[in-house]
This record gives C-alpha cells, sequence and structure tokens, in this order.
C-alpha cells in the first residue's frame, strides 16, 4: 500500500517537471496528454487507498526520510493516509485529472499551455502535500507550496495590460458590473500572494506556540499532548492556526483576494479557487480538531465569521454580472458554511460539505470556463443568452450543479447544506441558523439568475459577433464525472459517516424527528423558492434589478463589493506604499545609502592621497618607516603603561 | 662610581640614535652601510651588557649571530653596490629610482 501512496504523491510531480522542460517551447498537445494521465495515475492510487482504508480501517503512516534532526528538533517527511486525509486526496485528484483533462481543451489556443500544465500539475502535488503530511511543518510545505502555485496560475497572462481604476462601474476594476475581474492578472496574483503571507504569519505562529510547548509538530504527539497546556495557551495557538485558515479560504478580512483571482484561466479557478486550496483552511480546522475542540470559544468565532461571509459573499453575488465572480462568491459563501460546521465541533459534516461543493463548484467554474471559451472570453452574462440551443451538455451539467448548489433534493448539496443548518440548530445557534438559512436562498436565487441570464431568454451576443459553439466531445466527458458526482456524492452520506468518524469526533444533532423534518423542509422551501423566484422573474421580465434599482445605494455597495477593495487600496495599499517611498527616498538612500557610500569615500580619499607618499624613492621611505616606528612605539608605549 | 646597565643601555640607545640619523640623512649608499653597521653595533652592546649583568649568557651569543650576520650582508651588499656603481657611476640612493608607483 506504501507504494501506492508514493504513486499517488509523485505522479503529479513527475508530470510537472515533465511540464516544465517544454515550458518555453510552443504548444505540444503531448505535455497536456502525459500529465492529464499522470493525473489519473494518481487518482486511481488514491481511489485505491481509499478502497483499502475503508475495507480494512488500517491507517497507512509511512516516514519516507528525515528532513530536520538536530538536536530535540525532529521533523520527518512523513506521510499519512487516514480516512480525513483519504478523503481529502480522492477529492483533489478526482477533480484535478477532470480539470486537467478540460484544460487541455480550454487552453487549446493558449501559447503557453506547456506552462500551464507544469503550474497545474505542480499545484497538485503541493496540495497533496499539504493533505497528506503526518505533522504541520510537512503541512506548512504544502501550504506555501498551493500558494506559490496558485500566484502562478492567477497570473498566468500576466502580460495583460492594468484597467484605470474609475468611478463607472461598467469599467471599474473592483465592481463585479465589470468585465475585469481585477486590476490585472499580475496585480491580482501578487495581492492573492501578499494576503496569504500576511495570514500565514498567524498559522506559523501558531505552529511556533506548538512547537515551544509540546517540542514537536507530528499531530498525533502535538493532539496527544495538547490538553495539558494552559487554556490561554491553546486558545492562542487556535487562534493563530485559524488566521492562517482565515488566509487560505479567503475569510474575511482577507476575503477580496478570491475574487480578484479570477484574473486567472478557468479551469484554475474551478481547481485552486473553488474545490481544492481555498478548501485547505477548512481541511486545517478539521484537522486539528482536537485543537479547537477544547476551545469552544475560539470554535464560536469561527461559525460566526463563516455565517457572516456565507451572508456577505452570497448578498455579493446577488448583482454581480461578472460570470466568474458569481461563482467566486458562492465559494467564499459555501467556505463560510463550511466554517460554521467546522467551528460547532461538527467537522465531518464541515468535510462533507467540502466534498460535495469541490464537486459541484468545479463543474460549475468548467462550465462556465466552457461559455467563455466558446464567446471569446465574454465574461458579462448579460451579453449571452439563449446558450443552451448551442451548448446543450453545458447548460444541462450546469444546471445539474446549480441545483446542487442550491441544496435541492436529492442533488449533493442538500445533504450536505441540510447537515450544516441542522448542526447550528441543534447547538442552539439561532442566528447562525438564520443566517444560513436566508443565505441559502440567495444561494438559490444568484445561482439559476446565473443559469438563466446564460442559457435561457433572448440571445442579446448576435450583435457582439459571437458564435458559440458547444466544446470538445472529450471536455464535456471530464465533466461528466463531476457532474454525477455532483448528483450523487450526498447519496453516501450514512457510509461516509461511518468512514470519517473513525477519525474525527462523532457529532450527532440531538433532534427530534419532527423538528428534524420540519428544518429539512423549511430549508428546501426556501432554496426552492429561490430557485423558483429567478426562474418566474426572468421568464416575465428578463431581467432582475430594475434601471431604478441600478441608482440605489445599497445597489451600489453591493456591486462594489461593499466598498472592500477600495478600503484596503486606501487604508492599506496606498499609506504602505507612501510609506515604502518615504523609507526608499529617506532611510535607505539618506541614510544607509550614505553610510555605505560614506565608508566607501573614505577609503577611496584616503587612497588617492596616500598614493603621494609612493615616490619610489628609497630614503624618503626610510624616513617613513622610522616615523611609523616611532609612532607605533609611542602607541605601544602609552597603551602598554596605561594598562 | 659603578657602571650599571642602564648607562649601558643609554649607551646603545645613543649609538642607535646616531646610526638612525645616519639612515635617513645620508644619500651615500656606503655611508647608508656605515650607519646601518653602527645600528647593529648598538644593538649588540645592549645584548652583551644584558647577558653580562643577567650572568646568561645568550646575550652574548646573540650578538655573535649579529656579528657574523652582519657581516656577510655587507659582503653581499657591497658586492651589489659595485655593480651599481658600474652601471650608473654614482653611488647616491636617489638613483634607485626604477620602482616607483
Amino acid at each position: 500500500m506504501e507504494n501506492y501512496l508514493y504513486l499517488a504523491l509523485f505522479a503529479p510531480l513527475v508530470g510537472a517537471l515533465f511540464a516544465t522542460l517544454f515550458s518555453n517551447s510552443k504548444k505540444a498537445q503531448i505535455v497536456g496528454i502525459i500529465t492529464s494521465l499522470l493525473l489519473a495515475t494518481s487518482m486511481v492510487a488514491s481511489l485505491i487507498l481509499l478502497a483499502h482504508v475503508y475495507t480494512t480501517e488500517q491507517i497507512i503512516h509511512v516516514n519516507m526520510m528525515d528532513w530536520i534532526s538536530i538536536g530535540h528538533v525532529y521533523i520527518p517527511f512523513g506521510f499519512i493516509v487516514d480516512q480525513v486525509s483519504v478523503t481529502m486526496m480522492v477529492v483533489v485528484t478526482i477533480v484535478s485529472t477532470m480539470v486537467h483533462i478540460h484544460s487541455n481543451g480550454y487552453m487549446d489556443h493558449d501559447k503557453s499551455f506547456n506552462r500551464f500544465f507544469a503550474w497545474l500539475s505542480a499545484f497538485v502535488f503541493s496540495m497533496l502535500i499539504l493533505v497528506m503530511s503526518d505533522n504541520f511543518a510537512g503541512l506548512f510545505i504544502g501550504w506555501e507550496g498551493v500558494g506559490l502555485c496558485s500566484w502562478g496560475l492567477i497570473g498566468f497572462w500576466y502580460h495583460k495590460e492594468d484597467i484605470a481604476h474609475s468611478k463607472d462601474l461598467t469599467k471599474s476594476p473592483f465592481s463585479t458590473l465589470s468585465p475585469y475581474s481585477a486590476v490585472s492578472p499580475s496585480w491580482a496574483a501578487n495581492e492573492a500572494f501578499i494576503m496569504n503571507r500576511v495570514a500565514d504569519l498567524g498559522m506559523l505562529i501558531g505552529m511556533f506556540l506548538i512547537f515551544w510547548n509540546l517540542g514537536t509538530l507530528q499531530y498525533d504527539e502535538v493532539f496527544a499532548n495538547i490538553g495539558m497546556l494552559s487554556h490561554e495557551l491553546v486558545v492562542a495557538i487556535a487562534i493563530f492556526l485559524f488566521i492562517g485558515a482565515m488566509g487560505k479560504s479567503a475569510q474575511f478580512p482577507f476575503n477580496t483576494w478570491l475574487a480578484n483571482a479570477m484574473e486567472g484561466p478557468t479551469p484554475v479557478s474551478a481547481l485552486i479557487h473553488a474545490a481544492t486550496m481555498v478548501t485547505a483552511g477548512v481541511y486545517l480546522v478539521v484537522r486539528a480538531n482536537e485543537i479547537f475542540t477544547i476551545v469552544p470559544e475560539v470554535g464560536y468565532f469561527i461559525a460566526g465569521l463563516g455565517a457572516f461571509v456565507a451572508i456577505g459573499a452570497a448578498s455579493m453575488a446577488l448583482v454581480a454580472t461578472n460570470m466568474k465572480k458569481i461563482i467566486a462568491y458562492s465559494t467564499l459563501s459555501q467556505l463560510g458554511y463550511m466554517f460554521v460546521a467546522a467551528g460547532l465541533g461538527a467537522y465531518w459534516v464541515a468535510l462533507f460539505h467540502l466534498a460535495t461543493h469541490a464537486f459541484f463548484k468545479s463543474v460549475l467554474f468548467l462550465g462556465a470556463g466552457n461559455v467563455m471559451h466558446a464567446m471569446n472570453d465574454e465574461i458579462n452574462i448579460k451579453n449571452m443568452g439563449g446558450l443552451r440551443k448551442h451548448m446543450p451538455y453545458t447548460a444541462l451539467i450546469m444546471t445539474v450543479a446549480s441545483l446542487a448548489l442550491a441544496g435541492i433534493f436529492p442533488l449533493a448539496g442538500f445533504f450536505s447544506k441540510d447537515m450544516i443548518l441542522e448542526s447550528a440548530f441543534a447547538n442552539e445557534a439561532y442566528i447562525l441558523w438564520t443566517v444560513l438559512w436566508i443565505t441559502a436562498g440567495l444561494t438559490a436565487f444568484y445561482s439559476f439568475r446565473l443559469v438563466m441570464y446564460v442559457f435561457y431568454g433572448k440571445e442579446n451576443y448576435h450583435n457582439l459577433g459571437y458564435h458559440p459553439h458547444e466544446s470538445y466531445g472529450y471536455v464535456i466527458a471530464a465533466m461528466t464525472p463531476l457532474a454525477i458526482l455532483a448528483v450523487i456524492a450526498g447519496w453516501f452520506e450514512e457510509e461516509f459517516v461511518e468512514f470519517i468518524t473513525m477519525s474525527l469526533p462523532v457529532w450527532e444533532g440531538h433532534l427530534e424527528h419532527n423538528t428534524h423534518y420540519m428544518l429539512i423542509g423549511v430549508t428546501s422551501a426556501i432554496a426552492i423558492i429561490g430557485v423558483a423566484f429567478a426562474v418566474f422573474k426572468y421568464l416575465k421580465n428578463g431581467t432582475y434589478f430594475s434601471s431604478s434599482m441600478h441608482k440605489r445605494f445599497c445597489y451600489k455597495v453591493l456591486a462594489n463589493q461593499y466598498y472592500l477593495p477600495h478600503l484596503w487600496e486606501k487604508v492599506v495599499v496606498k499609506p504602505y506604499y507612501k510609506l515604502s517611498v518615504y523609507c526608499w527616498k529617506k532611510v535607505d538612500m539618506k541614510i544607509i545609502d550614505a553610510i555605505v557610500d560614506g565608508i566607501a569615500k573614505i577609503i577611496y580619499t584616503g587612497g588617492a592621497e596616500g598614493r603621494a607618499i609612493q615616490t619610489g624613492n628609497l630614503s624618503s621611505a626610510l624616513k617613513l618607516m622610522v616615523g611609523g616606528v616611532f609612532i607605533l612605539l609611542t602607541l605601544i608605549l602609552f597603551f602598554g603603561l596605561t594598562k | 662610581m659603578m657602571v650599571t646597565l642602564n648607562d649601558y643601555l643609554i649607551l646603545s640607545t645613543i649609538i642607535f640614535m646616531i646610526g638612525l640619523f645616519g639612515v635617513v640623512k645620508r644619500k651615500n649608499l656606503l655611508m647608508l652601510f656605515f650607519s646601518t653597521e653602527i645600528m647593529l653595533n648598538a644593538v649588540n652592546i645592549g645584548f652583551v651588557a644584558i647577558g653580562k649583568f643577567h650572568q646568561d649568557l645568550s646575550g652574548q651569543m646573540f650578538a655573535f649571530f649579529i656579528i657574523a650576520i652582519a657581516a656577510s650582508e655587507v659582503a653581499i651588499g657591497l658586492g651589489l653596490l659595485i655593480l651599481w656603481f658600474k652601471r650608473k657611476n654614482t653611488i647616491d640612493l636617489d638613483s634607485l629610482q626604477q620602482m616607483r608607483g
């Protein structure tokens, strides 16, 4: 079984290295095929590992090699395949295999085709390190690795020009009504990278605290001994670790990078910014559940923040016309859901929603990719319409995925989202429940607003000169397994619970049967109402927000993403820039450079002036020598006597 | 009046300073050799005197070594000096300026 572990882990790395060899040469289809095949190998190996862990209930734990071993510090490259990590591995490899295949079609005409696959496979490798490591240090390597690959992929089209800031909502890079997701891809990439580094500092501090107090970073040892630490210390550790999770999972106030990351190619958004990397924060909380369990107050904070993000992100998605931003905000909102579950101690529920969400959200993004590919990268949903005639399979898959996202029975999202609402209700967190319940309605509405605008109604693209066409057959074939999983993943809830609770705490809502069914009914009702409202309103009016709405303040607030990007720009970016310029012009140039230059100048002038004594005349040299000896003797006498 | 070690050392210093003065002031290479010899012998006086007063033969032994080395040095130095005189027809120190930087 160890060999399957190594196969699953290193196949993507081999693919990445292979693709790197050709990263500067022109498109070679073979690169895409080989990386996809290696990813498929990894997926098969992960599935075999899943079957193994499921049937034998044995955890596979290997120590590949020592990494750091100095004094008391011992950190190995150890990997663990338990119920939690194998679930993550299967989700990650299935989604990434399908995304790799899909990318063969999507990146078809891109001149940096090979480079794309190098980054994409390297990302999967980092993600697998992240989920398979048996210690926090390994997790951190993977954590930074996915951050780096995400940077490379968001900024994949780094040559694009910056977009000027504008008050006009249809042109501003900070608005969800404009076709731009960020100022430019490289801007978005840097923003994502820097924001994550800021949050990672929190995570590092958490890890240092663990190491200082427990002397180890191995999960099993840390979790076995965490109870011995004082409560305040565990609170600090939990908070700092969660700050890291907030950055990676784009929770408020680190949320702006995720929407801006939509500048990257759409398969990247599907894989990294929906299905896998952004869920790493949830994975961290789930993995470190033994730390978070003993500090429920931090858990409540996590849950509260999750609910806040869930409704905040969902509200921003309501008015957006930028297709990818709608789906990005829906991702953010669903991550909020996961954090609510994790914060309330229902860790397996969080993981369950993570898995189902990965399937339907990735396929939603891939569908969006198909649409954009067919429409010459048009991203405004108001410029589409009626596409179901031209792209029937994409339309079908996206509708199914949207139903799953909305939480309609019997699709995957229904089961997992319902469990989260139940966990909120059972914990008597009625405010959280209400917030999530409203969010469920909003989710249903904005998902179907997108579907209606894109696939139904009037064809708005004729005067824009687009000729939409269905994507390649293999692209649809790659999306089909994900779509099927988006439908059926929820049906295995009982098996999943039984399987995952071997390594995660059991959580069961102690609800009466009546309450239980009432909750299901109420939740489904608001989802169905949301969908129905979106559909009928569109069929009746052909639009959602009248032009008088567009002038209202609340509409502008939502379209401007609550002015958060503006706020960061004003409060952080510009002052920091000014501070940097000040440091450069004043501190660096006037003080540090002056000192360094001064020393050099003294030596230089000293040399230039001292050259005069080098006349080559022996008697003057002798005189100087005698003088020197006298000075030295005086010095010796002077210092010798004072001693 | 007893002659003390200090007197010898003062004599040695005076002779050494005379030699040093000659080294610095003279331009004639032959005179420079003389001055060097004076300095060496000033040191010898010091060594011998210290050896005598401290009942230690090392001082005297060292003086012999210095005499021997000074002799060989002068032998070589004079040889070079004659060669130099044959070439340049002068033994002025300032004519030795070919290594000017």
